[in-house]
């Protein structure tokens, strides 16, 4: 059947899954690694999924067969439930959300359940926000690097652009005001107009939380030139470290109307209690536009309300929201420090993280080009032959060659170790053979100082790349040349 | 003073051939790139055609709130989510409010606003509820879970929806369709309610600013479904009482040449069998000739086919899968709706169907179905309700039975009231006529009725102009949300005002 019966959205193939991120799933799906069945299969380790504390919610259901048997007090409540499709939520549902979300945040903020709207999924939400403040043509902002699937699932269907703020590792990936004005004004030559922000705190891929001055800086910028700030917030049940997660509603505190009604919190029970095959999401917002938007846009993707009363009576019980959430901080936490241990081991740094379900990895020193070919065929060797999947920087549009994002969340402790050797194993051959990284040998005249000029002598400079040639003479030494190796400084973990 | 005079040299003619042209061209440029800046500047204007609302969407009061550019004022929301940000004024949501607020209940709100128009069965729940006791009994005493289980829960899932429930599906949908036609469960991508279903089918086969025929009236939910976020058109083939509002080819053809004619791009024909909400079904004769048309206009066929396990009547429903079974058509071009809301009386647990013969349709749903997904713990409970072949025949026998009676009952109660119904087939609703008591024979004379019945009799039924009905008049009751005890109720207080309204008349 021809193709140009369908419409163009469905007919064309860049829809960002071909991307490495979905390659490495696609080969690990080919040969997926078991302990017993396949142990020289690919590990996973680019699916952020937290599958350490499920037991916990396991005994909760099996303890609690009445939400799962649609009873309620011992009474049938199939009825009522089957009936419910109404798009505002199951009303007890998100009354224990919006408790949950505040017992997250330290209780420092309190979330009215009227301003809630669900979605299925993060996914769903985070369309659905950008159905809602933008058009076609449009754009919203995201600092690099950032989650894969936001190509897909920001872009696709609404028609709406992404321009990335390039941060770099100079200082953490940070969110800086020039980074921001500078994405600001691209778009504007573009002729895109930006509609807004878009963050993850915690954020994937880093991992790290977003700074109070990082919160300040962004609420002042969206204020100042008039536009939304959307805080993608999924990962905040998962904050291990220090420093402790501050939620955008809390940076809020003390602000005036002019900023609650631009800020928009989405949420998810994916990742923090484990359960994305639940589908459940959620848009906050003071903006009752917004809000009213929202709501009947959740038609296209109403939760079933058999999960919304099973979830409403387990988030309820707060004992056991408590108990799990620092069970859950413990497993991460543990987990974690055995995956920066053993990369440290290996002679591999990472970003200092505090939360999500993954480590922003610094591989650069092991790249034979400081170039993202140079990151492709890492990857490559990665997948095929040290057998793990992890997602390269550059599917994540980061700037800088040389960073992976590695999960450590979604196997077992076993597996992880497996994981790790493998790579110690990798590097550790590699350092024995890997061909000297690309340098030029520069034969470079100097005078010595203060010695008569007849006679020139020579000095053998090798070693030096030709960024530290220039760096020399730039620097404006003319003598006494010495041969300098590049150093990489590994932040310590 | 020194601007002036070149320009009257030019008016004039006293300027010469170069400054007669060059002045004006000069002008005509600055003109223009002082608009283009203009433009430039305004980015809302600079979205294409989907940020032009399509007819019929009440304009709301909230538009005030949107501007195009402002550091101190709101911040602005896009154009698709103002226009349905606000209340609606549709009577079709209206009525729904109403309801909502002061729901009719026979002991404890005798006083309260009845239910007459959301098409939900209500017949049959305790059917599902009592296999629902059984099977947890059943686990308490084997001490096995089976798909009841918590197990496997905490993974991500294929986003289109597990197989076992697809299978389970389609086995269901060939059952309800009395084994005339086989489903194969690679053809089904299952999302979150027959809602996004239909949106997300529009977004594979029509671009923003394209249009889908549909014949009036129809079901009031396409013009959210279909036009809100997609951008896509629809564009009614009127149906006329004098051919019981059956479905006519040329109505079709005509609809078709009056689109090209305005430079539209019609991408499909999109029908619904039974029909919403008429509740006649479309007949071999018509669903080959609807094929045809397809074909000849080359434009894709969706058929909405979610009350297909509805049928009342004594006409055999005939699936447009099973005419493709047997002719030789060109099976890429026709995509089925389906789910489980309607037939199997579970619109909470959200089960919508994408069933389609083209390969490049169900990869790109499949893709988009990750916006819509189903909760895994409720699939896993229909593939256990629906694996349990005994009970789904036993259910699906006593709810027609159920279905046959209500609908005997109400419509012959109606027609004490003197108000006949177009003799329909399936569905939960009867479509009525009630043209002989509005005054004047318009749509405005309907909306008082309507409005009288609502705020009067408290009775919620849905006008005809919400279905886009051509005809005034007419209005769809649904009967699956009473008892029948309920139906005197709703005839005394429909009498009341009926007869008020005469003689006010």
């Amino acid at each position: 059947m021809d193709k140009n019966l369908l419409s163009k959205k469905a007919a064309c193939n860049s829809h960002g899954q071909d991307s490495s991120y979905f390659l490495g799933w696609q080969e690990y799906e080919k040969n997926p690694y078991d302990p017993i069945t396949n142990p020289t299969g690919i590990i996973q380790m680019g699916l952020a999924e937290n599958q350490l504390s499920f037991d916990l919610i396991e005994s909760w259901l099996e303890n609690h067969p009445n939400p799962a048997g649609f009873k309620r007090d011992g009474a049938s409540i199939f009825r009522e439930l089957a009936l419910f499709q109404d798009y505002r939520g199951f009303p007890p549902f998100k009354k224990a959300l919006a408790n949950y979300m505040g017992y997250l945040r330290g209780n420092k903020v309190r979330f009215e359940p009227n301003n809630l709207v669900l979605a299925a999924g993060a996914t769903s939400a985070n369309e659905t926000l950008m159905f809602c403040l933008a058009g076609p043509g449009e754009a919203f902002l995201l600092p690099t690097p950032y989650y894969p699937g936001f190509d897909r699932d920001l872009k696709w269907r609404t028609g709406v652009e992404i321009v990335p703020i390039r941060c770099s590792s100079s200082n953490g990936f940070k969110i800086t005001k020039a980074a921001l004005e500078e994405a600001y004004q691209r778009a504007k030559k573009c002729n895109l107009g930006v509609r807004g922000v878009l963050i993850t705190n915690p954020s994937n891929p880093l991992g790290t939380t977003t700074t109070r001055d990082e919160l300040d800086t962004l609420l002042d910028f969206v204020v100042a030139k008039g536009i939304h700030l959307i805080s993608d917030e999924i990962y905040s049940g998962t904050n291990f470290g220090s420093p402790g997660f501050v939620s955008v509603a809390e940076a809020m505190i003390g602000r005036d109307h002019n900023v609650s009604h631009r800020v928009h919190i989405v949420y998810s029970l994916s990742k923090d209690l484990g359960l994305p095959g639940f589908r459940v999401g959620a848009i906050y917002s003071k903006n009752n536009s917004v809000v009213a938007a929202a709501t009947k846009m959740s038609s296209f993707g109403l939760i079933s309300s058999h999960t919304q009363y099973l979830l409403s009576e387990l988030l309820s019980d707060e004992g056991f929201t408590r108990k799990y959430t620092e069970e859950n901080r413990k497993r991460l936490k543990k987990r974690h420090g055995q995956l920066v241990e053993g990369l440290r081991n290996a002679g591999v740094g990472c970003l200092r993280s505090n939360a999500g379900l993954y480590c922003w990895v610094d591989m650069r020193h092991l790249l034979e080009s400081n170039t993202f070919e140079g990151e492709m065929k890492l990857w490559n060797k990665m997948v095929y032959e040290v057998g793990l999947n992890i997602s390269p920087g550059s599917s994540c549009h980061c700037n800088e060659p040389g960073w992976f994002r590695v999960c450590f969340a979604n196997m077992s402790a076993d597996t992880l170790n497996v994981a790790i050797r493998r790579l110690k194993t990798f590097i550790d051959s590699g350092r024995r053979s890997r061909p000297a990284p690309e340098r030029i040998r520069v034969i470079v005249f100097a005078r010595k100082k203060g010695k008569p000029s007849f006679g020139r002598i020579h000095r053998r400079i090798s070693q030096w790349s030709l960024g530290d040639l220039y760096r020399r003479i730039n620097g404006g030494v003319r003598s006494a040349l010495r041969a300098v190796r590049y150093n990489l400084t590994v932040d310590a973990a | 003073m020194r601007l002036v005079v070149p320009l009257q040299g030019v008016v004039q003619g006293r300027g010469g051939l170069v400054l007669g042209s060059l002045l004006p061209c000069a002008l005509f440029y600055v003109l223009q790139l002082y608009l283009k800046r203009k433009n430039r500047s305004s980015p809302s204007s600079s979205a294409t055609s989907v940020s032009e609302l399509p007819a019929g969407i009440p304009r709301t009061p909230s538009r005030g709130l949107l501007s195009s550019k402002t550091s101190t004022g709101p911040a602005p929301i896009s154009s698709r989510a103002a226009s349905v940000a606000g209340p609606s004024d549709s009577p079709y949501y209206v009525g729904f409010k109403k309801c909502r607020e002061d729901p009719y209940h026979p002991a404890s709100n005798p006083n309260g606003v009845m239910q007459l128009g959301l098409a939900e069965n209500q017949l049959s729940l305790d059917l599902l509820r009592d296999w629902l006791a059984e099977i947890l009994k059943d686990l308490a005493l084997d001490g096995e879970e089976g798909n009841l289980s918590v197990s496997g829960l905490a993974t991500y899932q294929p986003f289109d929806g597990l197989i076992e429930l697809k299978m389970a599906v389609a086995g269901f949908m060939s059952h309800v369709m009395q084994g005339s036609v086989s489903f194969n469960p690679s053809r089904i991508i299952l999302t979150a309610g027959a809602t996004p279903a239909i949106e997300t089918l529009s977004f594979c086969l029509a671009d923003p600013g394209d249009a889908f025929l549909v014949p009036s009236p129809y079901y009031p939910g396409f013009d959210r479904d279909i036009k809100w976020r997609t951008g896509i058109d629809l564009i009614p083939a009127p149906c006329r009482s004098t051919d019981n509002f059956s479905l006519n080819i040329a109505t079709l053809e005509r609809a078709y040449n009056q689109a090209k004619k305005r430079g539209i791009k019609v991408r499909a024909v999109l029908v619904s069998n039974p029909s919403n909400p008429v509740g006649n079904l479309l007949n071999r004769e018509t669903l080959y000739d609807l094929l045809d048309f397809a074909m000849a206009k080359n434009i894709h066929l969706i058929s909405d086919e979610v009350y297909a396990g509805s049928i009342h009547g004594n006409e055999e429903f005939v699936s447009i899968a099973e005419v493709l079974q047997t002719q030789d058509f060109d099976r890429s071009r026709v995509h089925i709706i389906y789910g489980l809301s309607k037939d199997l009386s579970v619109p909470g647990f959200r089960v919508g169907v994408i069933y389609s013969f083209n390969e490049h349709v169900l990869s790109a749903a499949s893709k988009f179905a990750r916006f819509s997904s189903i909760s895994v713990p409720s699939q896993r409970l229909l593939v256990s309700m629906l694996a349990d072949s005994k009970f789904i025949t036993r259910y699906v026998g006593q709810n027609k039975k159920r279905l046959q009676k209500m609908y005997a009952l109400f419509v012959d109660a109606l027609k004490q009231l003197g108000v006949d119904c177009v003799k329909s087939t399936g569905g939960f609703y009867c479509w009525a006529d009630m043209s002989k008591f509005i005054r004047p024979y318009s749509e405005k004379g309907e909306l008082e009725l309507w409005a009288k019945l609502l705020n009067v009799a408290k009775i919620n039924i849905t006008p005809g102009s919400s279905c886009h009905c051509i005809e005034p008049g007419w209005f769809r009751c649904c009967f699956t949300t009473l008892s029948e005890d309920d139906i005197p109720v709703v005839i005394e207080r429909m009498m009341i005002v009926i007869n008020n309204h005469n003689d006010y008349h």
